[in-house]
């Protein structure tokens, strides 16, 4: 087959084909792509504020309510059905740093494993104090 | 044409929101004064085109060759493999519409099929069909459909409602170009002996006689040297014409109807003062007497048959470069496609003007000049003495014809050349102009009295934008640097804009130039007395 | 007759993808099977549709020129809009490919009293602007999904995207600009009646299709959340050959699949459609020449024998009037 303009047209076709595929070639160009996240959770508490799968996808959601809840409205504590929600006796307060980051203390083996998988940048350390550096 | 249309008229039912329907279910009807006769047999005989004889196209049989559908869908497949162009524009067309209301036709008629979106999706829906297997199966799901007598109609009637002025081409954002597609469809309706007359005989006369007009050598000397009687009587001043003279430094071509035609007479007198009054060593040619080329309407192979003649003759008379006179496809055809057909030139050297030493580096392949290139050149070097009062009579705008703006891009010359030999100039709004200029609308073989009704259609959109400076600025005078501009302009303006006058740019030049040895000039080159100093204040 | 069908046809795959995201068999052929089809018959498919582009040549160099041509040395040539160089050719390309130069033209006519007027018309080059921009964006963000590591330009890329810093997660302002660009579009096709009539069901579909794909995709992103994780491991898996276990295909939403059949719907329907214009804009012949024609000659590779007549046939046609009119003849007789 005759092709005209030849090699302008192949290093087109190079040029298109290799920015569509790029994804591939980066994977497989990188040992890294096998690697997954690797949560390592809480050993001493059993209970999370809600169920893991509401916890998986809409932690952001809760956080950023009890942000507002706290910050704009002055309320304090988790409250369900009208109740105050309490834990070994203690009212719950709507706070990552006194009720998330208690359990989820390791932050890097925690939040960071799926933020930096997906590259997620939450705003949350812009105020709060990172805890395990914070301890070091 | 006896009957007499009246423009308001002409606009009530002219829309530009059509009514929605599929438009393939729309039959063409052709309606006296939209579209134009038959090819004529005789023509097709002596250029030896397929299937010659006596038909028209509001005859029900058209007498095609018993398989014409296959000979057109095997010559649209031969012309897929040798256009990239003609491929391409097929395949990517998004159906945006940025073409609709760019096209002078679908402004002067509101026929959404003048759309060139719609005029190319005419052949791209039997492409489809043939060519594309979501066409073979889904059909006019797809918007593919067969090739059927009826279709072939719709071709015949809105390809020859298509000037390829290639307006369209400038805003579309994939630069799908209808003139390409016009042309391949037209050549494609003269495999089996569809075309019309005023191309096919101005072509056959074109390849006899060397001009569209069928004007024989001595004809065509007697029409010079009237000229130079004219200019004699004016100037007082006698011209030497040569014509078929070997070892002239150049050959002129310029197209036949400068010769006889009005306004373009005009026009060539102004040519012959200025060569005369430089001193130029050139010559006519009788034989390459036509720089127009109708073959480019229709053919790739009439184009390339016709031009042939240019490099020949020049060859033949031994000249060294070549220059050429006002016309709008001519220029197109030297432009884009003489030296791809029928060069190399190397028998010709590089253009170098006499007068001023310029050597024209942007023609150094092709060895053609653009007249106007040659004399803003002159201009710009100070080597012609102007009297630009001699124009005050005039009150001039320019009308860019579509194949030097839009296939070549000649825009600054013809207005350096206007500004230096008359006073008063005015352009055009913006939108009408330079690339986005409208065609006459008798373009590529349209300007016949049978189609009068479209072509004043088509020219309506220039027709307005020139009765805007007319009202507004007392413009009398519409410029241009086309044959058929000059041709057509005059009807569409008397139709539109009664009393605005049409000429060409070197006719202007004629006026102001003032000659070594000339009486003092009290007319101009049509004979107007010119304003006395008094009136002019 | 061709937006029912193209919706029609729309929801049938939306139908399609829910259901695969459903029943567990279903996803082995939706999660598995369709996106190595959908990359083969994309990056295939492409490639076959320019090379049978290629294989035609370009006869003659026929430029839309839309400024002045380089002439004389005094007058000024419009480089970008009628280049006569190699380089300005590039300029023109890049300014069609990258910012629509052409459409930028655009003017809209009315009659008004019988006078014919024109008024600006931006909005088809804006909406259409937006459209591909933010849809290249959204691509190239979406390498967060596809990559690991991800490269530098996601992150930068979702900074200037989010630069507002509005709602939570924070909202791209290509995620609003596409929605509303293909809205536009969409709603352009069926209320401009000059659009209407041409438009073709092959032009509802794919602004469907992408709609589909856009609308989903915030849905997920904004609303219905979806097992982030789960969905990287599942790009990757595909787009680095790595088998999928059952257990990561269960962890995909029906939302996630109904956007993932989308896509890959798209990248079938991609070469077999007028979306091909991605290619056909570098190819086409009117805007990739230079204006250089009488400069330098461009070469016709089937340049054909034509029959002509010849000077000598035309003087012994007319010889003995040349004669008598005193024109120089070649020969006497």
């Amino acid at each position: 087959m005759k092709i005209y303009d030849g090699w302008k047209i192949i290093l087109g076709i190079v040029i298109g084909i290799a920015f569509f595929t790029m994804p591939i070639w980066l994977n497989l160009s990188s040992a890294q792509s096998k690697v997954k996240p690797k949560l390592v959770y809480p050993t001493d508490a059993r209970q999370c504020i809600d169920d893991k799968d509401y916890m998986n996808h809409y932690h952001m959601d809760l956080l950023n309510y009890w942000r507002d809840s706290v910050v704009r409205l002055n309320m304090r504590y988790v409250v369900r059905n009208g109740v105050v929600l309490t834990h070994n006796g203690q009212k719950l307060e709507m706070s990552l740093t006194l009720t998330c980051l208690k359990c989820h203390s390791d932050k890097k083996n925690f939040c960071d494993q799926c933020h930096n998988y997906l590259q997620v940048k939450p705003y949350c350390w812009d105020c709060h104090v990172q805890p395990k550096e914070a301890l070091k | 044409m006896s009957i007499k249309i009246k423009p308001e008229e002409l606009l009530k039912n002219v829309t530009y929101k059509p009514k929605f329907v599929n438009w393939m279910d729309v039959p063409v009807e052709f309606q006296k004064g939209t579209f134009n006769y038959a090819g004529s047999e005789d023509a097709l005989i002596y250029l030896d085109q397929p299937n010659p004889r006596k038909w028209q196209p509001t005859d029900p049989d058209w007498k095609l060759p018993e398989n014409w559908q296959e000979i057109i869908l095997e010559g649209l497949r031969e012309r897929l493999e040798k256009y990239r162009s003609l491929k391409i524009f097929m395949d990517i067309c998004v159906r945006c519409g940025a073409c609709a209301d760019k096209c002078h036709f679908f402004l002067g008629s509101g026929d959404p099929k003048n759309m060139p979106v719609l005029r190319a999706e005419l052949l791209r829906s039997v492409y489809r069909r043939e060519f594309t297997t979501a066409g073979k199966i889904m059909g006019r799901m797809v918007g593919a459909r067969e090739l059927t007598f009826d279709v072939l109609r719709e071709w015949f009637y809105y390809f020859y409602q298509c000037t390829q002025c290639r307006r369209c081409s400038v805003f579309c954002p994939y630069g799908i170009d209808t003139a390409e597609i016009t042309f391949l469809t037209r050549d494609l309706m003269n495999l089996i002996g569809v075309n019309i007359d005023w191309i096919m005989t101005p072509v056959k006369n074109s390849y006899r006689t060397g001009n569209h007009l069928g004007v024989q050598p001595h004809g065509m000397k007697d029409s010079l040297e009237m000229a130079a009687a004219d200019i004699e009587e004016i100037t007082g001043i006698r011209v030497e014409i040569p014509i078929n003279k070997k070892g002239a430094e150049f050959l002129f071509v310029t197209p036949s109807a400068d010769y006889f035609g009005t306004p373009h007479y005009y026009t060539l007198m102004g040519y012959i003062m200025l060569f005369h009054e430089i001193g130029l060593d050139y010559t006519f040619s009788t034989y390459a007497s036509e720089g127009g080329n109708f073959g480019s309407f229709v053919s790739h192979d009439l184009m390339k048959r016709l031009n042939h003649k240019i490099y020949a003759e020049a060859k033949r008379l031994k000249v060294k470069w070549i220059l050429g006179g006002e016309c709008g496809h001519m220029w197109r055809v030297i432009h884009q496609y003489m030296d791809t057909m029928n060069g190399p030139a190397d028998f010709l050297e590089v253009p170098k003007s006499p007068i001023t030493g310029t050597v024209f580096e942007n023609a150094k392949s092709t060895k053609m000049v653009h007249i106007c290139e040659f004399t803003a050149d002159l201009i710009y070097h100070n080597k012609l003495k102007l009297d630009p009062s001699r124009n005050d009579h005039w009150h001039a705008t320019f009308h860019d014809s579509c194949n030097p703006s839009r296939g070549m891009g000649l825009l600054e010359e013809p207005r350096y050349i206007i500004k230096n030999v008359m006073r008063k100039f005015t352009e055009m709004p913006d939108n009408t102009i330079r690339e986005q200029t409208f065609c006459c609308g008798s373009g590529a073989g349209l300007g016949t009295e049978e189609n009068f009704e479209m072509r004043m259609r088509g020219g309506f959109p220039r027709a307005n934008a020139a009765k805007y400076v007319k009202d507004k600025y007392g413009v009398n005078i519409c410029l241009c640097i086309c044959a058929i501009d000059k041709a057509n302009l005059p009807p569409l303006f008397d139709f539109w804009v009664p009393g605005l006058e049409v000429g060409g740019v070197h006719e202007m030049v004629g006026n102001a130039l003032i000659m070594t040895g000339e009486k003092p000039r009290e007319v101009d080159l049509r004979l107007n007395p010119l304003l006395k100093e008094e009136e002019n204040q | 007759m061709g937006i029912q069908l193209s919706l029609l046809v729309t929801v049938v795959i939306l139908l399609a993808g829910w259901v695969a995201g459903v029943l567990p068999f279903l996803k082995f052929i939706f999660g598995v099977i369709l996106p190595y089809v959908a990359l083969a018959v994309f990056a295939i498919g492409l490639i076959v549709r320019v090379l049978r582009w290629a294989r035609s040549p370009v006869p003659f160099r026929i430029t839309t020129t839309c400024g002045q041509e380089k002439s004389l040395p005094w007058i000024k040539q419009n480089k970008l809009d009628n280049p006569s160089s190699a380089l300005g050719t590039l300029g023109r390309m890049a300014l069609e490919v990258l910012f629509f130069r052409s459409l930028f033209r655009n003017t809209k006519a009315s009659l008004k009293d019988d006078r014919l007027v024109y008024s600006v018309d931006k909005w088809l080059w804006f909406f259409s602007l937006a459209f591909h921009w933010s849809f290249l964006i959204i691509f190239l963000r979406h390498f967060r999904f596809f990559t690991e590591p991800i490269p530098f330009f996601v992150g930068f890329l979702q900074d200037i995207d989010g630069f507002f810093q509005v709602g939570l997660p924070i909202i791209y302002i290509t995620d609003v600009a596409i929605l509303v660009a293909l809205t536009y579009l969409f709603l352009r096709r069926i209320f401009n009646a000059k659009v209407r009539i041409v438009s073709l069901p092959s032009d509802y579909f794919p602004l469907l299709l992408i709609l589909g794909i856009a609308v989903t995709g915030v849905l997920m992103r904004y609303f219905l959340k979806t097992d982030l994780v789960a969905v990287k491991e599942f790009a990757v898996s595909i787009l680095s050959f790595q088998p999928i276990s059952n257990e990561l295909l269960n962890k995909l939403s029906p939302l996630f699949m109904i956007h993932f059949t989308f896509v890959c719907t798209l990248l079938i329907y991609f070469p077999m459609s007028k979306l091909v214009h991605l290619g056909g804009i570098f190819m086409s012949p009117t805007r990739n020449l230079a204006n250089n024609n009488r400069m330098k000659r461009h070469i016709n590779p089937w340049n054909p024998v034509v029959a002509v007549h010849t000077y000598e046939e035309y003087e012994d046609e007319f010889r003995e009037k040349m004669k008598a009119a005193g024109i120089p003849v070649e020969k006497e007789e």
